[in-house]
């Protein structure tokens, strides 16, 4: 490999380690822009302007108080249980074009409720592997199918419009964000809560206790969103690299996943969340982020253009 | 792998890339245009009933 080729690797490297350092900075501060109208949580209202005609990339309620835009997924059901349509071209193409640019990256360092989980994760006590659990991953496609896509365009009322089934009955961001700050702001809302909240209430309580001893059990199993970029984790702009050449095959980074995920055997597979935790753990560091068309070079490539001896 | 492999693999992907842009950017004009949009607005700007547990 040439020295410009080694300075830029080195460069990737240094980027890669510091953006995954800093993860909990920038999950703040995308919690933060997301939910930007901070004082309309002490005046118990909610954002009205035209910015909430753009989804936000993470999952989070459009009736919290500070959201400055709308929830992709709660939109989706909107559109699709409106009277006028039972698709929605808009906010397909809308994660379409983020799953392409950043795909899981989002849920890893942008989703307000991902960050939720991490933080709650970081409660001490005893944690348990979910490596055993792995088939429940698939549920969260089925929940995407079946809550967010055919129910509301199926089910409907006389005037062709359709529940939002996810949000209603699933979704634990609209307890969370929506009804817990809104109610200790306005009494008109406290007395109108009834036993859809408290059902809720009890599967906010069950992701909150899930996810003091499972890392990011909501992510891994529920999420409609979560399921939705992990479509495009394979082809996406933004991608893990391992660098064959220096890997020692020691599996520190395998152990190091909470998401459960070999990087060396499927750095881009669709459970990978972009956390750096393998970056990390590398004692060679041949795990860095990777941005662009071009794809990972493998050792194979460098064999072939003379880059490391066979 | 031989590097005519490689280079043909990489070429697919970034035209799988390109495309899936593509029509991402075609469905959110195309999505816009038949007013969905103002679906989105309309019901983001209005406390959202079914999500805070109300009915």
């Amino acid at each position: 490999m040439d020295k410009s080729g080694k300075t830029g690797n080195s460069v990737k490297k240094g980027i890669s380690f510091l953006l995954a350092r800093s993860r909990c900075g920038i999950q703040f501060l995308a919690t933060l822009l997301t939910n930007i109208h901070l004082p309309n949580f002490f005046k118990g209202k909610i954002y009205q302007g035209s910015g909430k005609t753009v989804c936000v990339p993470g999952l989070n309620c459009y009736s919290c108080p500070g959201a400055a835009g709308s929830c992709p997924i709660g939109a989706l059901q909107a559109v699709i249980g409106s009277s006028k349509f039972r698709f929605s071209y808009y906010i397909t193409g809308f994660l379409i074009l983020l799953g392409v640019l950043l795909g899981r990256f989002i849920c890893g360092f942008l989703c307000p409720f991902g960050w939720f989980q991490d933080l709650l994760h970081k409660i001490p006590g005893k944690k348990f592997s979910t490596k055993k659990l792995r088939p429940l991953r698939y549920l969260k496609y089925a929940v995407l199918l079946i809550l967010v896509l055919i129910l509301p365009a199926v089910i409907t009322n006389s005037a062709g419009m359709g529940n939002p089934f996810f949000c209603k009955y699933l979704c634990p961001q609209g307890v969370l964000e929506g009804a817990i700050p809104l109610a200790l702001a306005d009494s008109g809302i406290r007395s109108a809560l009834g036993n859809l909240f408290a059902w809720k209430s009890v599967v906010l309580i069950t992701v909150i206790v899930l996810s003091i001893l499972f890392y990011r059990p909501f992510c891994k199993w529920i999420c409609p969103l979560g399921a939705f970029y992990s479509l495009f984790n394979r082809v996406s702009l933004f991608q893990m690299q391992v660098d064959e050449s220096k890997c020692i095959s020691c599996g520190k980074c395998r152990k190091a996943c909470k998401m459960d995920v070999d990087v060396t055997q499927s750095p881009n597979h669709p459970e990978c969340i972009r956390c750096g935790a393998c970056i990390h753990a590398c004692p060679t560091q041949a795990v860095c982020y990777h941005y662009g068309f071009n794809t990972n070079k493998t050792k194979q490539e460098y064999e072939i253009k003379g880059d490391v001896k066979k | 792998m031989k590097e005519s492999e490689k280079t043909n693999m990489q070429l697919k992907q970034s035209l799988i890339r390109l495309i899936l842009l593509a029509a991402g950017v075609i469905m959110v004009l195309f999505g816009v245009l038949r007013g969905e949009a103002g679906i989105v607005l309309a019901k983001a700007i209005r406390l959202c009933l079914e999500c805070v547990g109300i009915g």
